[in-house]
């Protein structure tokens, strides 16, 4: 914030004098200049925090009707859908803005992903980026199981009881989680507390993933910084006008499946009342946690004892590693990606690399939704294999043994060359 | 090497088939209903007669409890003929003014009398089965509506061999596992239509499906005709936001 900007309205004028806002919105929102040759790729951060205030939004008028306690939770939701004005409108973006956040989410991580949006001297904003999943996935987690249906309370059930797995204090630490001696009313209150925090948390973290994006600026399809201003255009009215066509078109699928097919991410089981005595025959997670599910159950038993020739570790616990590893593989991407050149367009082998990734990812959700048997065991866990060859092996590797394609000298050149 | 893909690749495929051999998929009918598709409505005169089946045959062990009489004026009864049809059903209330409950005729803001009053009082009526409560049935199952009309006409007397059936169960074609605790509900002609239509067995099921899809999305016609509107605007929207693009970009080359 160098320079202040100047401003014609007095109002403006006197307010930005004493706590510059209007300047810092100027820089960072009008004249912030913008890489030219961003795709359509680049939408989806914009998407994904247009996702999170209708999360908010929707979520907070939904709390204004909602009670957390086990005899009447089910009952308020459905008293929301029948009896509260347009109360099935918000309970139906509610839900599906969840699927939504995470689709826009996981876009815009692989398309990090493939254009090496992560290295330097990007990091900390690629960390923060994988900060905003975790809490994304906490939040998602403990609002399935607020309107206290079949899968809210099984599914709770099954992740709380993950960190039994815990050596020693595992089992204290479930029954601290629950508040009791199993999933029950302390458990579905503090769930609903901090439902209701942690989205203001993830605000928190987006505005710092925002203010570390702007050290830097964007990346591009090229991979090569921005260089003169030659090679930028201001924010406003470009990626304005460019981030509005791609947000009418989220709205537009958003849209569709709110009024046309609103259960079409659930589960039937969850219209049933939650009932501790009653087991689903099929307890699943919700889609966006298929592929961690599938990589929880890939480890066998006694993996870790029939390389070492004695039990180290429960295979329970070895699972609960791996699955929370997948997550924590992302932290340390920035230094296991070796290569030198940040876009896949440039990287011959990682280009493949990437979209086998993609697939393998896309197995693994497959793998996640059926039942635990027969060739799906073992196709989950070469899927699960893969899934960490291709961050511990391949990355390092790739980095050392492709030849990367030259790149150009900057942003501009391909297209003046196109000029002449 | 391609012998080792082809091999890996077959053994995959014999796995999935096996693996979906195990679980036992049961083919549902498919009927065409009138709410599906984006512009699906509703047919009051079908769930009129779907509240009868509902009143005469459901009502006697299958609780409604996520309705009111009131949601009643949905089908196309006036505040009349809803108060006459609460009045054939009597609620406790209570305390008055000397403490004490009393029983009243139901009025309109009251929701539909369960058969029960409680679980153990209904297992104890049914063989120790629960028949669950209606409200949700058809989000409650995959394929709910088919689901739902499956039940009502899988009943057959001719049970196969491979099928051995526990005291008091039924033989029913559609049921995961093919036993179900609950008797056939209905024959055809179990019910007088009061618009004269004729109750065939498959009739009196797909009315009483009908009315049961809308007790589970009474906000269905509303959300359709919203959502038409809205992606309509959408798609409007859509295609100024790309001439505003267009208009904005002309000039950068990129």
């Amino acid at each position: 914030m160098a320079t202040k900007t100047e401003f014609n309205n007095p109002v403006i004028r006197w307010v930005d004098e004493r706590l510059p806002v209007f300047t810092y919105l100027d820089h960072e929102y009008n004249q912030f200049p913008m890489p030219k040759n961003l795709n359509y790729w680049w939408n989806f951060g914009a998407l994904a925090s247009v996702a999170l205030v209708v999360m908010i939004l929707t979520g907070i008028m939904l709390a204004m009707q909602y009670t957390a306690h086990v005899d009447l939770a089910f009952e308020s939701v459905e008293r929301i859908m029948r009896d509260v004005n347009y109360g099935w409108l918000l309970r139906y973006i509610h839900m599906n803005g969840a699927s939504m956040f995470f689709i826009v989410v996981y876009i815009h991580l692989f398309r990090g992903l493939y254009y090496g949006s992560y290295k330097a001297p990007r990091e900390l904003l690629w960390m923060l980026g994988v900060v905003i999943i975790l809490l994304m996935m906490a939040t998602a987690f403990m609002g399935y199981v607020l309107p206290w249906g079949q899968m809210s309370f099984w599914g709770a059930t099954v992740i709380t009881n993950l960190f039994s797995a815990i050596p020693i204090v595992g089992d204290w630490i479930v029954t601290w989680l629950w508040g009791g001696f199993s999933v029950d009313n302390p458990t579905l209150n503090r769930f609903y507390a901090l439902h209701y925090l942690m989205p203001f948390v993830l605000f928190a973290v987006v505005g710092l993933h925002v203010v570390a994006l702007h050290v830097n600026g964007s990346t591009n399809p090229t991979g090569v910084e921005v260089q003169s201003p030659r090679d930028t255009v201001s924010f406003h009215p470009y990626f304005t006008a460019k981030d509005s066509v791609g947000l009418v078109a989220f709205l537009f699928v958003f849209a569709a499946f709110v009024f046309f097919a609103p259960n079409f991410f659930g589960e039937p089981d969850n219209y049933i009342k939650a009932n501790p005595l009653q087991t689903p025959p099929h307890i699943v997670p919700e889609w966006y946690f298929l592929p961690f599910y599938a990589i929880l159950r890939a480890v066998p038993d006694n993996f870790i004892g029939a390389w070492m020739g004695f039990t180290l570790i429960s295979a329970k616990l070895a699972g609960v590693i791996a699955m929370f590893g997948s997550i924590a593989v992302l932290f340390l991407l920035p230094w296991l990606d070796t290569s030198k050149v940040r876009s896949a367009r440039f990287r011959p082998w990682y280009k493949w690399f990437f979209w086998l990734f993609l697939l393998d990812c896309l197995l693994l959700g497959y793998i996640g939704s059926q039942p635990a048997e027969g060739i799906f065991i073992w196709i989950g866990r070469g899927a699960t294999a893969w899934y960490f060859a291709h961050f511990l092996v391949f990355f390092p590797l790739l980095g050392w043994f492709e030849t990367p394609k030259p790149l150009p000298t900057s942003i501009s050149e391909p297209v003046l060359k196109e000029d002449s | 090497m391609r012998m080792k893909v082809l091999v890996i690749a077959a053994a995959f495929l014999a796995g999935i088939s096996t693996a979906h051999a195990a679980g036992e998929k049961i083919e549902l009918p498919d009927v065409e209903w009138s709410w599906e598709g984006p512009f699906g409505t509703f047919d009051k005169a079908q769930l009129q007669r779907g509240l009868q089946v509902y009143t005469e045959v459901c009502a006697t062990c299958h609780s409604l409890n996520l309705l009111a009489y009131r949601d009643l004026a949905a089908l196309g009864y006036g505040e009349e003929e809803i108060k006459a049809y609460a009045a054939n059903y009597e609620v406790e209330d209570g305390p008055d003014d000397a403490g004490e409950m009393f029983t009243r005729v139901a009025i309109p803001s009251d929701r539909f009398l369960p058969p029960f009053p409680n679980e153990n009082a209904a297992r104890a009526s049914n063989n120790g089965a629960y028949p669950p409560d209606l409200s949700l049935m058809t989000k409650a199952r995959k394929n709910g509506a088919n689901y739902l009309y499956a039940m009502m006409i899988g009943y057959s007397d001719e049970i196969p061999e491979d099928v051995a059936l526990m005291e008091g169960m039924n033989y029913q074609k559609y049921f995961a596992g093919h036993q179900i605790a609950m008797p056939q509900p209905l024959y055809g002609d179990d019910i007088e239509y009061a618009d004269g239509t004729e109750a065939t067995l498959e009739q009196e099921a797909r009315d009483v499906t009908a009315f049961l899809a809308w007790a589970a999305e009474p906000e269905l016609e509303d959300r359709k005709s919203m959502g038409i509107k809205v992606l309509l605007f959408l798609g409007v929207l859509f295609v100024m936001v790309i001439a505003v693009k267009k208009a904005v970009w002309r000039n950068v080359k990129h």
